[in-house]
C-alpha cells in the first residue's frame, strides 16, 4: 500500500455522492433549470472550466500524492474522455484540455473508484492544499508535511462557510528549513519547524503572483499544533468578510493583508481567533497520529550506502552518471534515493505526459518505488523511494519513455503556462517560447555549467507560469496583435523568495529566446566561481544585465 | 469596416462554434455569416441569445474577420488558434490534423 | 415570498407585521430602547456588510434574524448566520433572503441558517434533495452536527 492517506467509507461515501451531486446539476444544466451565472461555481467547484477549445478538468492531487493504479487511472481517463495526454500543473494537479460536460460526471465516476476527485480545484474556494514534493524521504524535513497538508485537506472540503470566498484560496505546507513548494507565494504557508524542542507552525499569509505579486507575511511564528485548523479558520473567517468583492483583481488576501498592513491582519485574526480557539477544531494529539498512521513510511529494506553497483555503473556510464548527479538526490533511507522524473524533453511541450508515459510511470512506481509517484509544482514527477541498486534499471526505464532528461532544475526545465494555445485568458503564446528556449539551450554540458537556473513562462498577467519567481522571467503580452515578451530577472520562490524585475522593453517570440541567451554568457562571465546565477544577480544587480541587452550595438 | 463573425462553445462538450448563415452553429470559421455592420453584428448576438436559451451554446462573442480570400479568417491569432488549434500540438499522434 | 421553514413552504408570518415588528442594524441601533420597551417580537434584518458583532449578545433579544445573499456567490451571510449560532447562543428564527438557490442550500443550512425565502415552487422538494445530498461533512459548523466516532473532526 502507498504511504499516504488512505480513504475510508465517509471518505469514499463523500466522493461518491459528490459525483450524483455533479451529475444531477448538469442534468439540470442541460435542461436549463440551472442557468450558466448559476451553474458557472458550481462547475467550477467540481474543476471544470470552460477554455480556449472545450472545457479543461482540473483533477486534485492532494499534495501531489499519486499511487501506480490511481496513475494508470489517469492515463485511462485521458485514453477515454481526452486525448491521450495530460498536463501536470504547478499546484501538484493534472488538467485535461478536451473534455466534454456531458461526459463530466462519468469521468469523475471513474475517478472515484480510485479514491480521486476533482473537487475544489476551481472556484472562489480552498484550493488542492499542496506540500513537499518529497516529502517522506527527504533528509532535511523535520517531519511528512502531508500530514498536515491532509489535515487542513480534511478540514477544508466541502466547508460551507467559506464556498463562496472573494477570490480562490490557496495554502502549501512544508516542514524543512528548504522550501520546495513555494509557500511565500501562496495566500497561506505553513512551515512545520522547531524551538526548545517543541514543534509549532509559522504561518505566513497574503503571498501571490498574478497582477500584484506580493511575498508572503509571517503572523505568526509559533503555533502550536492543536491550535492549527481554529487559526486557519480565524484567517478565512477574516477574509471571508473582509476581503473585497467590488473588483476581482483586488479580491485576493494579498491586497487585503497589504492594505491592513500585516500587523493590523494579525491583530484581526487573533481577535477572531480568540473566539474560536477552545472550540471544537482544537486538533487532539490522537487525530493527528491518526492521519500521522497513514503516511507512516514504506517498508524500507536495511541497505548498505553507498551502492556499489550504482557507482560502477556510474563510472563506466558517463550518461548514467549525469542523469545521478541532476536528477536524484539523497534520501534519508541510506540505501534509497529520490529519483526527479523530467517532463521536460528538449523541445518538449512542459509538464505534458501522455497516456503511454502515464502507463509506463506507474508500472516503474510499481516495480521500485512502493508504487508511489509525486508531482511537484514545477510540472515534473518524483519517484520518492527507489533503491540506489535499483537506478541504473530505473534510469533506463525512464529513458526508454523519454523520461530521463537530464536537466531538473536546470535552464531547459522550464515552467510554462498552457498560455494561448490553450487558455481563454492567454495574451501570448507560451509554449512555443519554451520550446525554443529549451532548444536553444539543449547542450548538456552547457547547462550543467550554468547550474541551477530557474526559467518560467506566463501567457498572461495572471502568472500561472510563476514567472514572477523565476531567475529568468517571462510574461507573455499582446501588442497591436503581436506577441511580444517581457522579461524579468531575480526571482526565486524559495524560503528567501524575492519577485524578479523588469529589465526594459519587451522582445519579439525570436528576440526573447536570444535576451535569454545573451543574459546566460552574460552571467558565464560575471559569476564568481560555484556561484549561482540568483545569487550572481543578487550580487551585481540588473545593470550589466540590463546592458548586455539593451545596450547599442 | 468591421467585418464580424459570432463565435461560442457548444453548452454539451465544450468545442468551439461558429454561427452560419443556416442557422447551424458549425465548426468551421470559414463558413461563418459573416456581419458587415453594426446592426447586422447585433442581429447575430441576437441569435446567438436564443441559442444560449436553447441550451445549445455558451458564450458567444463578436470576432473580427477579414475576408481577404473570400471566406473569412480571423483577424487576432487568438482567435486563429481558436479557430484552428493549439498551434503546439503534442507528437504523440496527430489528433490535430 | 414564500418561505421554507422546517421542510415545508408556508406563509410568512412576519411578511404582514402580524408576528412582530422586523427593523435594520441602524434602526436597532437609534432606538433599541424604545424597541425594547414595546414588548412585541422582533425581528433584525442584516446586509452582509452588516458586522454581527454590533448586536453581539442582544441577537439572542431578536425571534428573527434575515440576513440578505444580494448575490449567491456573497460568502458573507455564511460568516454571520455561523457567528450568531456560535458565538451568540443565537436560537431564534435565522433566514435567509435573496439570491437563495437550491445548490447553496445545504451549506446555508449547516452554518445555521433554517428559513429560506425561495421563489422556486419547488423549494420543499429541492430543499430535502439537495440537504440529503452529501452525508458526510469534515468539519464542525453551525448547525451543531455532532461528530462521529472516528474523528473529532468528522461528522457523517
Amino acid at each position: 500500500m502507498v504511504a499516504t492517506y488512505h480513504y475510508d467509507d465517509a471518505d469514499r461515501t463523500l466522493v461518491r455522492e459528490r459525483v450524483a451531486q455533479f451529475r444531477g446539476q448538469v442534468d439540470r444544466r442541460l435542461s436549463g433549470a440551472l442557468t450558466e451565472e448559476e451553474f458557472r461555481p458550481l462547475r467550477l467547484m467540481n474543476g471544470l472550466y470552460l477554455q480556449l477549445h472545450a472545457y479543461m478538468l482540473r483533477v486534485a492531487i492532494p499534495y501531489g500524492t499519486l499511487s501506480a493504479d490511481q496513475m494508470r487511472a489517469l492515463a485511462a481517463i485521458g485514453r477515454r474522455y481526452d486525448r491521450d495526454y495530460g498536463h501536470f500543473t504547478t499546484r501538484q494537479n493534472i488538467q485535461f484540455n478536451w473534455i466534454k460536460l456531458e461526459e463530466t460526471p462519468d469521468l469523475l465516476h471513474d475517478l472515484a473508484q480510485v479514491d480521486m476527485h476533482a473537487i475544489q480545484t476551481s472556484g472562489n474556494v480552498i484550493r488542492n492544499v499542496t506540500a513537499d514534493h518529497y516529502a517522506g524521504a527527504a533528509a532535511d524535513e523535520l517531519d511528512d508535511s502531508r500530514i498536515y497538508a491532509e489535515i487542513i485537506r480534511q478540514w477544508s472540503t466541502l466547508h460551507p462557510e467559506f464556498s463562496f470566498l472573494p477570490r480562490k484560496f490557496k495554502i502549501a505546507v512544508t516542514a524543512s528549513a528548504t522550501d520546495r513548494a513555494a509557500l511565500k507565494v501562496h495566500d497561506i504557508g505553513v512551515r512545520l519547524h522547531e524551538r526548545d524542542g517543541a514543534r509549532g507552525f509559522e504561518v505566513m499569509v497574503g503571498g501571490g503572483q498574478g497582477r500584484t505579486p506580493m511575498i508572503a507575511k509571517t503572523i505568526r511564528d509559533f503555533l502550536p499544533e492543536h491550535d492549527l485548523l481554529s487559526y486557519l479558520e480565524a484567517i478565512l473567517r477574516v477574509y471571508n468578510r473582509q476581503g473585497r468583492r467590488d473588483n476581482k483583481y483586488k479580491a485576493r488576501i494579498k491586497i487585503l493583508v497589504h492594505d491592513l498592513g500585516a500587523a493590523a491582519f494579525a491583530a484581526k485574526v487573533d481577535a477572531e481567533w480568540a473566539e474560536i480557539k477552545d472550540g471544537p477544531l482544537g486538533l487532539p494529539e490522537a487525530e493527528v497520529a491518526r492521519i500521522r498512521h497513514h503516511f507512516q513510511p514504506p517498508a524500507f529494506r536495511d541497505l548498505d550506502a553507498p551502492n556499489p553497483l550504482r557507482v560502477a555503473k556510474a563510472r563506466t556510464d558517463p550518461a548514467f552518471a549525469r542523469w545521478l548527479r541532476i536528477n536524484t538526490h539523497a534520501h534519508k533511507q541510506p540505501g534509497y534515493a529520490i529519483v526527479d522524473v523530467s517532463l521536460k524533453p528538449v523541445g518538449g511541450i512542459p509538464g505534458d505526459a501522455t497516456a503511454d508515459q502515464m502507463d509506463a510511470l506507474a508500472d516503474i512506481a510499481a516495480q521500485y518505488s512502493f508504487d508511489e509517484i509525486r508531482v511537484t509544482h514545477t510540472q515534473n514527477l518524483v519517484l520518492p523511494h527507489v533503491e540506489e541498486g535499483a537506478l541504473h534499471a530505473v534510469w533506463q526505464a525512464l529513458g526508454s519513455h523519454g523520461l530521463a532528461t537530464p536537466n531538473v532544475g536546470l535552464a531547459s526545465d522550464i515552467i510554462s503556462c498552457p498560455g494561448m494555445d490553450y487558455c481563454s485568458l492567454a495574451t501570448a503564446r507560451s509554449i512555443p517560447i519554451a520550446q525554443a528556449i529549451s532548444t536553444r539551450l539543449a547542450d548538456l554540458d552547457a547547462q550543467e555549467d550554468l547550474g541551477v537556473l530557474g526559467i518560467k513562462i506566463s501567457g498572461c498577467i495572471n502568472a500561472c507560469g510563476h514567472h514572477h519567481v523565476g531567475h529568468i522571467g517571462i510574461l507573455g503580452l499582446e501588442k497591436n496583435g503581436q506577441e511580444y515578451y517581457q522579461l524579468t530577472l531575480g526571482g526565486d520562490p524559495g524560503a528567501d523568495a524575492s519577485l524578479g524585475e523588469v529589465l526594459g522593453k519587451s522582445f519579439s517570440a525570436d528576440g526573447i529566446v536570444d535576451a535569454v541567451e545573451k543574459i546566460t554568457v552574460a552571467y558565464r562571465a560575471l559569476r564568481t566561481p560555484g556561484e549561482a546565477f540568483i545569487d550572481a544577480y543578487r550580487r551585481l544587480g540588473p545593470a550589466p544585465f540590463k546592458e548586455t541587452l539593451y545596450a547599442a550595438a | 469596416m468591421t467585418t464580424q463573425v459570432v463565435s461560442a462553445n457548444r453548452l454539451d462538450n465544450g468545442r468551439v462554434v461558429y454561427l452560419a448563415p443556416s442557422g447551424q452553429w458549425i465548426g468551421a470559421l470559414s463558413e461563418a455569416e459573416v456581419a458587415h455592420d453594426a446592426s447586422a453584428a447585433e442581429s447575430l448576438l441576437n441569435r446567438a441569445a436564443t441559442a444560449i436559451i436553447d441550451r445549445l451554446i455558451v458564450g458567444p462573442y463578436l470576432i473580427s474577420v477579414t475576408a481577404a480570400t473570400g471566406r473569412p479568417q480571423a483577424e487576432r491569432l487568438r482567435e486563429q488558434i481558436r479557430a484552428t488549434g493549439p498551434t503546439v500540438a503534442p507528437a504523440h499522434h496527430d489528433w490535430a490534423a | 415570498m414564500p418561505l421554507l421553514k422546517n421542510g415545508a413552504v408556508t406563509a410568512d408570518p412576519w411578511h404582514d407585521g402580524t408576528a412582530g415588528l422586523i427593523v435594520t442594524v441602524d434602526e436597532w441601533r437609534a432606538q433599541r430602547d424604545t424597541l425594547l420597551a414595546r414588548n412585541v417580537p422582533l425581528g433584525l434584518r442584516l446586509a452582509p456588510s452588516d458586522d454581527v458583532e454590533t448586536i453581539g449578545d442582544d441577537a439572542r433579544r431578536f425571534a428573527l434574524i434575515a440576513i440578505d445573499f444580494p448575490a449567491f456567490t456573497d460568502g458573507r451571510p455564511y460568516s454571520g448566520a455561523r457567528v450568531l449560532r456560535e458565538r451568540y447562543g443565537y436560537d431564534g428564527e435565522l433566514r435567509a433572503t435573496g439570491q437563495v438557490l437550491r445548490d447553496q442550500l445545504s451549506f446555508m443550512q449547516r452554518c445555521g441558517f433554517d428559513a429560506f425565502e425561495i421563489a422556486n415552487p419547488n423549494a420543499a422538494q429541492d430543499f430535502a434533495a439537495a440537504v440529503g445530498e452529501i452525508s458526510v461533512v469534515y468539519q464542525p459548523a453551525g448547525d451543531r452536527q455532532r461528530s462521529s466516532a472516528a474523528s473529532a473532526h468528522r461528522v457523517a
